[in-house]
This record gives structure tokens, C-alpha cells and sequence, in this order.
């Protein structure tokens, strides 16, 4: 005989206000298998949970059922305080009476009403639980890391520091990413590769971490604890083992007009090219889509020049599979580029550059070495006008987000220009200030009062170019929204962080979800801010949302904290809510396997003592199995069922409901 | 022959009468019968709106509904407020609950917004365009400064036409006539609208830029497609006149009147003398310069 106890949680106000808990408690006590009933303020607090063990104790309750909160929020607080009283934790169910019934309902007898169907439903499921328990899967203690920007460098340094190996890919020639690219950072304006390179040097000769450049992740298969990755490696045409890093291939290379990705377009480079002098590895690639050998099958300039031997034309990718236990997904951002806003003339006019294309000018290492010349004539800019939000917050424009850099960076290219051209003018058209962090609103403040930078709250309309002059067109909504015009020689626009163009494509190759702006999305906003929602796999910096660099690093060492908190185990323990099959019944026909989102269903052969082969049936791989339930569905011999949510426990549900008439007490 | 609603609108009948000639003479080209509303009334424009917002959207609902009654499921509303304010009622009609049932009360008249309000660009693309290519007589070898004025791409939620900060729709159609479409600053910046009456000096401001900027981009001439923006930019002259260094004489001209003349319409069918800036030196010079197709 079923003897089950029933707990029915205020949640402070959040069920009380519209259900009347005390009276659900009361309808519960007559249902047929209910031996205990109680409502209690907080069922998830210490008394509440005591209240739970007591009575489990006391009546020899064979299940429980907890009404209160969803069971994503506390179920595995009360399984655990059922297992504490001495049963097995999943004879214990919740009944979501907060976010399906409180939470959308007034409060009228009928939402109490429903309060009661929803608690005797689960009533009746949970007499036909089984006791079940959990599963133990090995854990390989090596970690993956996808990108080699700042984040994703302090993220393999934290965890190869703590003596777990780590394998990065990095898909461009050199590790480093955005941040290499920076002249100086904020708020202290310390030059961005002094900082940086030493870390990406580190990363390069750290015995725990093995280093792919100019490779992708091909796919990901596996679970939390192993997963199985392949790695495209991309041909570099060059032998990095053989390779002295002597640059004479790219001297003389006759392909030297290619835009300089590293510079922002700003510069140019050769066909075979090494990203930036302090690159890591520093060695080139050849870029097969611009190198007139692939192109025409002429030339072999590089090949002919080398002393090392080490130009391989004839390289293919190559495909490495690697087994590792944890992946950080580190991928960064981009910036919006040209033709997003054709008001501001970017991409039409030269002069109109975005933030990258000004850090790149700014930069000791860039096309001007530091010295602010235009890109148009080369000149040196007299005013120079700075644009926030420039596309960011403009839902219009379909970001409706705040870039959060763009303040900060802003602020520091108006300084820098000012430091570099003391005489010259520098406006900042912003809409707010958001420079919220430590030491962010007095470097904001320092731009404004001691550079003397000119700041005009509104919006710019429209850039156009006149007389050599680039004529700025906004509004001062501080001056009595008086419009303003300014003559620039440069235009900086602070164009909107966004997601990279193939982040979709890596997550939808991770299994993770992404939001509608194609960042990564976080397992929970505020707890859970560096895992995802795929166990096992967790983000750091700008891929999930945009990010500066002290943000950006500090997630990566909390992700590198989760990931040696999950290494630190030998075995890791899984839910045992999967699908199994029967045996006795599985025709073999493999519907299941075909419709497995998991790739969980595997072959099983039955056979004699005398080894003839009886018969094929599906087998679950109870590491992959996430008990999804598509192959109960499809099975069409019933021979699939999933631990917890039992045809039989589902159906006891449904008629449950069905049957509501006997029970109405309301 | 397809028949579709027409609005002219109260400019169409006045200080417009050149762009509803021209309208007329390339949708008779087009084979498109242009059916005038019966009884229709003021679209409210600028006035409406400034001083009660549901007179603002029944004012325009009435017009859609006698469309709907018609039996037209597309008007053609060749002014840009007028269209502004037809499709901003039925945006409101059909996204709003509370108008939804305080207009047809209002109106006496049923309304379920099934009636489209186009621009004349819409009209243009629909039905002209796919014609014209065979048909073109003359080909317009001019240098051309699109304008569109704010009402055609703004606001965000009405308006059809893509790159709204930076059109090319008007480009497109002038290049299909063998014109010059140049790049300029301020084909979507706003030419003053409803204040020609009351603030005069205001339109001669924000117009001198415009002009001048064409101008001095090297534009024969300015192509529109709003009878409000082509009155303050023409009418205007002298008022603008007062704001520049020299008299500009850039002709302002209907991209109906211009598609009318790639087509072999005579210029006095499509109203050419009817502008206050003569557009005679402009036709001269595309005259000289036109070579037969």
C-alpha cells in the first residue's frame, strides 16, 4: 500500500497571495494513498525541510510529493532531504504550483482549485515510483579550449596550472585575439601587447597545454566528463617543426596587397604572412586564397627561397580527434562592419572608421606606428569626432543591447588623440555614460576635465562629406536639443559589439543554446553565469555577451574553476532518468536510432550460450542518453521506457486528471 | 486593364496638378486604371495629429474603408503625408484593440484594413518597371539628385523601403532612364513639411542646405516623389534663395515626370509648365543631350 506525504509550500507570498495552501493541504489529506499532509511557510528552508524528514520517518511515507516551486529551482534540494530520511531520493516529486499555477493565475477559488488537481496528479504518479539510482561515468581530465583570445588564454593557464591538460584551437595563425590588437587599455592606459604577449608566450610553452593555431572544431560528440572532439587542422602550407621563423618567404613574396586583417583593413600583407611580429607561434601560414601558386599554379617564390625546406604546398587539412572532459568556449566577439550605417558614411567615406580601425592607428605596432594619421590623405587629424551607440541600444537597427565597451573605449580614443595632438578637438557624441567599474567613471571624468575631450549628449543624424571635410550633423538634447554640425577630419564610430558570423554554427556543434543575437547563452543569468545549459561545457569573455577585458578574464577564471572542480572528481555521478529498453519485446527495427537526437542508441546482440545469434535489439548508452523520450514515442513495440517518466507513470497522471470529478472538493 | 483605389490627397488636385498628370500619364502607360476614391476626404495630415490622435487615425480609416467598400484590396496614395497617415491608421486599426471598435463607430463605416495604402515608388516597381524597359523612347542623360524627404522611409514600422538611412529605390528607376543618379548628403533629411505656411524662413533654411548640396554635387535637377517636399523645395525659391550665397535654379522635378519623358510623353502632358523654377533650360539641355533610344 502506497503511504504518501504531501507539502505544500507557501514560498513566502509567491503561492499564498493567489492559492490558498492551507486548504490545499486539507484536499490532499483525502486523497486515496495520502497518509500526511501539511503546508509550511518555506518547505525549502532547514524547518522545512525537517518537517519533510520527520514525517518520512514517522509515518513510513514510501513517497513524497513537494508542492511548491519548479522543480528546475529546488527538486534536487528535496531529493536530497528525502535520501537524508532514509529513502530513496527519487521517490520524491514536485508539484509546480508557483510558475504554473501562482504566478499566472489571480487569486480565485479556482486557482486553488487547480493547485489541488496539479498536487493529486502527481499524487497518483509518484505511488508508481521506482527507486532508482544514480550512474557513474568516468571523467577524461583533459579540457578544450575554443579560442586563444585573452579569455581563452586565462582560462588554459588556470586550468593547466592546476595540472590538467589542455588542448586550445585558435582558428586564425596566431593566438591573441582581439586584445593583440589594442594600443592601450582603460582604465590605466597600460599598452594592451605588453600585457598580453607575455601571456600568449606562456600559453605557447606550457608543458600541460598543446596548442593548435589555424585549426577549427570540426564536431563534438560525447557528454560531460567525454567528449569527443575532431579538430580541423587547417594546411598552413608550412612546416612549423621545419619552419625558423626567418621571414624570407614573406619578404619576398609578390603578393604583398592583401588587406591586413589584423590591422583592420589599414595595412596590407602577403600571401604567406605571419599576423603581427609578436605572433604566437611565429611562424606563417600561406593564405591559399590569395597565393598565386594555388591560384595559377605559378610562382613557388616562397619554396625557392626558403632555407629550411619547410613550404609544403601539397599539405591537406588534417583532422585530429582528441577525447577530452570538459570545453570552454572562448570564441569572442565582433564589431559591426560596413553598410550598417549608411547615414554615417561607413564604408564609404575612408575617413569614417570604426573603434578597431583607430585602435589599429593609435597602436606603436600599427600601419602609422602610432602616429594618428587619416586614412585617406595620411594627414594628421586637427578634430576628430567620436561616435557612442553607434548602432548599439537602436532596436531600429536590431540591437537593442548595450555594447558595454563603447563608453570606456571611446573615452580612451579621445584621450589618446588628445595626448597625441594636444591643440586638437575631440568630440564625443554619446547618448549616456555607462562606465560603471572600478576606477571607469573618474577615467571618464579625466577624458572630460582634464583632456579638455568635448562631450555632447545626443545623437548624430547624419555624416557627410564636404569640402575635405567630414560635416557632422546631431543634436545637443542638453543645449535646449539645439542641432549641432562639427567639422571632422576623422570619424570614429563605436559600431556595436556583436556575435561572430559562425557562432550559431560552433553552437549548434556544441549543443548549446544561443540567444536571438547569436551570443552563447549562460545556464542562469545571475548563479550559473559561466556554464551552459550542456553539462560539461562552459563560456568565457565576449562569446556570451559583450565584455572588456577585466570582465572577460575574470570569467575565465571561473570557468577554469568549474572545469577543475568537475577534474577534481574520478567519476562523475549522472541522473539516472534515461531511456532502457526491454529486451524481451525490441523487434530490433531501430526507429529509435534513427530519431536520437544523442546519438545514445546503439546495437545489442542476444545470443545462446553456443554464440547463434537470437536477435538485434537496441541498446542505450546510458552516458549519452539525456531521456529526451523521442524513442518512447517512436517506439512502435512500447519497448522503450524512461526511468522516472514511466508510460505507466504518465498515464497514471493523465487519467489522474481525468477522473477529476470523484475528487473535486472545492 | 487592373484597376486599382486612387487618393490624391488635396495636392493632387492644386498645387500638385503636375504630379497627378504625370501619374496618370505613366499609369495609362502601364495600363493601370487609377480609381479615385468616391467622397473621399482630408487625410488629416500634420493638422490631425498634432491636436487629437483618434481624429488622426479616423480621419484616414474613412478613406481606407470607402476603399474597402470599393472592393480595392491596394490604393495608391501618390503623396508621402497622405500615405504616411493612411498607413499609420491601419497600422493602428489593425494592431490596436481600442480602435479596432472606436473607429468604425466613429467612421459609421466597417473596417477590417484589407485596403494596402502603396507609395507611388510601390506603384512604380509593381506595374511600371517591368514595361518600361522595352518602351524606353528617350534616354535621360542628366545628372539626378534623388530626394526623399522624411515621410517616404520614416517611420521605421510603415515605411517599405530598404537601407531607409541611405535609399536607393529612386536611384534604381533613374539609372533604368539612362540618368545619373549622383551620391549625395541629404536625400532623407527633412525639407520643413507642414511649416511652408506659418514658418517660411525655417523651410528656407533647412532647404538651402538641400539644394546646395545638390548643387554643388552637380545635379541638373531634383527628382521627388512627395508633392509636399516639391512645393517647399520650388515654391520656396525665393525664401530659399535668401540663404545662399548665389540663386540656385536646380528645376525640381516628379519621378513620374521623369519617367514620362523617358517614355516620349511631350513635356507640357506631364506638366513641365507648371513649376514656379522653370524646368525650360533643364528639358533644353536634355533635349541636346538625349539620344534617340
Amino acid at each position: 500500500m502506497a503511504r504518501i506525504g504531501v507539502f505544500v509550500c507557501h514560498c513566502g507570498e509567491n503561492i499564498s497571495s493567489t492559492v490558498d495552501c492551507a486548504k490545499v493541504a486539507e484536499i490532499a489529506s483525502n486523497y486515496p494513498g495520502v497518509v500526511y499532509s501539511i503546508d509550511y511557510k518555506y518547505m525549502c528552508s532547514d524547518p522545512g525541510q525537517n518537517l519533510i524528514k520527520e514525517a518520512i520517518q514517522k509515518h513510513k511515507l514510501t513517497g513524497v510529493v513537494v508542492a511548491a516551486c519548479s522543480p528546475r529551482m529546488h527538486e534536487p534540494t528535496f531529493r536530497k532531504a528525502t535520501a537524508e530520511a532514509g529513502i530513496n531520493p527519487y521517490l520524491c516529486e514536485m508539484a509546480n504550483l508557483r510558475e504554473h499555477c501562482s504566478w499566472v493565475h489571480f487569486r480565485e477559488d479556482s486557482t486553488t482549485e487547480k493547485a489541488a488537481e496539479l498536487v493529486r496528479v502527481l499524487v497518483e504518479k509518484v505511488k508508481h515510483n521506482e527507486e532508482l539510482y544514480p550512474i557513474k561515468v568516468p571523467i577524461t581530465k583533459t579540457a578544450l579550449v575554443i579560442g586563444g583570445g585573452i579569455g581563452g588564454i586565462q582560462a588554459a593557464l588556470d586550468i593547466a596550472n592546476s595540472g590538467h591538460k589542455v588542448i586550445m584551437v585558435e582558428k586564425n595563425p596566431s593566438i591573441g585575439g582581439k586584445m593583440a590588437q589594442l594600443s592601450e587599455t582603460f582604465p590605466t592606459l597600460d599598452c594592451s601587447q605588453c600585457i598580453l604577449t607575455p601571456r600568449m608566450v606562456e600559453v605557447a610553452q606550457h608543458p600541460n597545454i598543446t596548442l593548435y593555431t589555424y585549426a577549427e572544431v570540426e564536431s563534438v560528440d560525447g557528454f560531460i566528463g567525454n567528449f569527443k572532439v575532431t579538430i580541423r587542422q587547417k594546411a598552413k602550407s608550412v612546416d612549423h617543426k621545419a619552419c625558423t621563423g626567418c621571414g624570407l618567404c614573406i619578404e619576398k613574396c609578390p603578393i604583398k596587397k592583401i588587406p591586413d586583417e589584423f590591422n583592420a583593413g589599414l595595412g596590407n600583407r602577403a600571401a604567406i604572412y605571419v599576423p603581427f611580429p609578436q605572433a604566437v607561434p611565429n611562424k606563417p601560414v600561406i593564405d591559399r586564397n590569395n597565393c598565386t601558386y594555388f591560384l595559377k599554379g605559378k610562382c613557388g617564390l616562397c619554396n625557392k627561397v626558403c632555407p629550411a625546406d619547410a613550404i609544403h604546398y601539397e599539405q591537406e587539412d588534417e583532422f585530429i580527434k582528441v577525447d577530452v572532459g570538459a570545453i570552454v568556449a572562448a570564441t569572442g566577439f565582433d564589431i559591426k562592419h560596413s553598410d550598417f550605417l549608411p547615414e554615417y558614411g561607413y564604408g564609404k567615406y575612408p575617413d569614417v572608421i570604426d573603434g578597431l580601425q583607430f585602435e589599429r592607428l593609435a597602436s606603436a605596432s600599427g600601419p602609422t606606428l602610432g602616429v594618428l594619421k587619416r586614412p585617406s590623405d595620411g594627414k594628421e587629424p586637427e578634430s576628430v569626432v567620436f561616435i557612442a551607440c553607434a548602432g548599439s541600444r537602436d532596436p531600429a537597427k536590431g540591437i537593442p543591447y548595450c555594447s558595454k565597451i563603447c563608453c570606456m573605449y571611446t573615452a580612451k580614443h579621445a584621450m589618446l588623440f588628445k595626448h597625441k595632438n594636444h591643440h586638437g578637438n575631440a568630440t564625443v557624441f554619446y547618448m549616456d555614460i555607462r562606465a560603471g567599474g572600478k576606477m571607469y567613471d573618474e577615467f571618464v571624468r579625466r577624458a572630460i576635465e582634464e583632456d579638455d575631450v568635448n562631450y555632447i549628449r545626443g545623437r548624430v543624424s547624419r555624416i557627410y562629406e564636404k569640402n575635405g571635410k567630414l560635416i557632422v550633423c546631431g543634436v545637443d538634447t542638453l543645449l535646449n536639443s539645439r542641432s549641432v554640425e562639427i567639422e571632422a577630419d576623422l570619424v570614429v564610430l563605436a559600431t556595436a559589439a556583436v556575435a561572430n558570423s559562425d557562432s550559431e554554427e560552433l553552437a549548434q556543434k556544441l549543443h548549446i543554446s544561443y540567444d536571438q543575437y547569436h551570443f552563447f547563452s549562460e545556464a542562469h543569468p545571475k548563479l550559473r553565469p559561466v556554464e551552459t545549459n550542456t553539462a560539461g561545457i562552459m563560456l568565457a569573455g565576449a562569446c556570451q555577451a559583450p565584455k572588456d577585458i577585466p570582465d572577460t578574464v575574470s570569467q575565465a577564471s571561473g570557468t577554469a574553476a568549474k572545469v577543475v572542480a568537475l577534474f577534481s572528481q574520478d567519476e562523475l555521478t549522472r541522473e539516472p532518468l534515461i531511456a532502457y529498453v526491454n529486451n524481451n519485446t525490441c523487434v530490433g527495427c531501430f526507429l529509435c536510432q534513427s530519431v536520437c537526437p544523442y546519438l545514445a542508441i546503439e546495437k545489442e546482440e542476444i545470443r545462446r550460450r553456443d554464440g547463434t545469434l537470437v536477435k538485434t535489439v537496441a541498446k542505450i548508452n546510458p552516458g549519452l542518453c539525456q531521456g529526451c523520450g523521442t524513442c518512447v514515442a517512436l517506439c512502435r513495440s512500447k519497448s522503450i521506457d524512461i526511468h522516472g517518466y514511466t508510460n505507466r507513470q504518465i498515464y497514471a497522471e493523465v487519467s489522474a486528471l481525468f477522473n477529476r470529478r470523484e475528487y473535486a472538493g472545492v | 486593364m487592373t484597376k486599382i483605389g486612387y487618393f490624391p490627397g488635396c495636392s493632387l488636385n492644386g498645387t500638385a496638378k503636375e504630379y497627378d498628370l504625370s501619374l496618370q500619364a505613366i499609369a495609362r502607360f502601364a495600363d493601370v486604371e487609377l480609381v479615385e476614391l468616391a467622397d473621399w476626404n482630408c487625410c488629416g495630415a500634420t493638422a490631425a495629429h498634432s491636436l487629437n490622435s483618434t481624429l488622426a487615425v479616423a480621419l484616414p480609416a474613412r478613406n481606407l474603408a470607402i476603399a474597402e467598400s470599393m472592393g480595392f484590396d491596394e490604393i495608391l496614395v501618390p503623396c508621402a503625408a497622405c500615405y504616411s497617415r493612411l498607413a499609420q491608421s491601419r497600422h493602428e486599426i489593425k494592431s490596436d484593440e481600442k480602435y479596432r471598435t472606436k473607429i468604425p463607430q466613429l467612421i459609421e463605416m466597417d473596417i477590417k484594413g484589407t485596403a494596402n495604402p502603396i507609395t507611388v515608388l510601390d506603384f512604380i516597381n509593381k506595374y511600371v518597371l517591368g514595361k518600361l524597359k522595352d518602351n524606353l523612347s528617350n534616354k535621360l542623360n542628366a545628372k539626378f539628385a534623388c530626394y526623399y524627404g522624411c515621410l517616404l522611409t520614416r517611420p521605421e514600422h510603415l515605411s517599405t523601403i530598404e537601407r531607409r538611412e541611405d535609399p536607393l529605390v529612386m536611384e534604381q528607376i533613374v539609372q533604368l532612364v539612362g540618368g545619373m543618379a549622383i551620391d549625395w548628403a541629404f536625400k532623407v533629411e527633412c525639407c520643413g513639411a507642414g511649416l511652408s505656411v506659418v514658418r517660411t524662413d525655417i523651410i528656407g533654411k533647412l532647404c538651402a542646405k538641400i539644394l546646395d548640396d545638390a548643387n554643388s554635387r552637380g545635379a541638373d535637377a531634383i527628382v521627388v516623389a512627395c508633392p509636399m517636399c516639391h512645393s517647399n523645395l520650388d515654391m520656396r525659391r525665393n525664401e530659399i534663395n535668401k540663404n545662399l550665397a548665389s540663386a540656385n535654379t536646380l528645376p525640381i522635378i516628379y519621378i513620374t515626370q521623369l519617367l514620362g519623358l523617358a517614355l516620349g510623353i511631350e513635356p507640357n502632358k506631364l506638366g513641365f509648365d507648371k513649376h514656379f523654377v522653370s524646368t525650360g533650360k533643364f528639358l533644353h539641355k536634355l533635349q541636346k543631350q538625349t539620344m534617340e533610344v
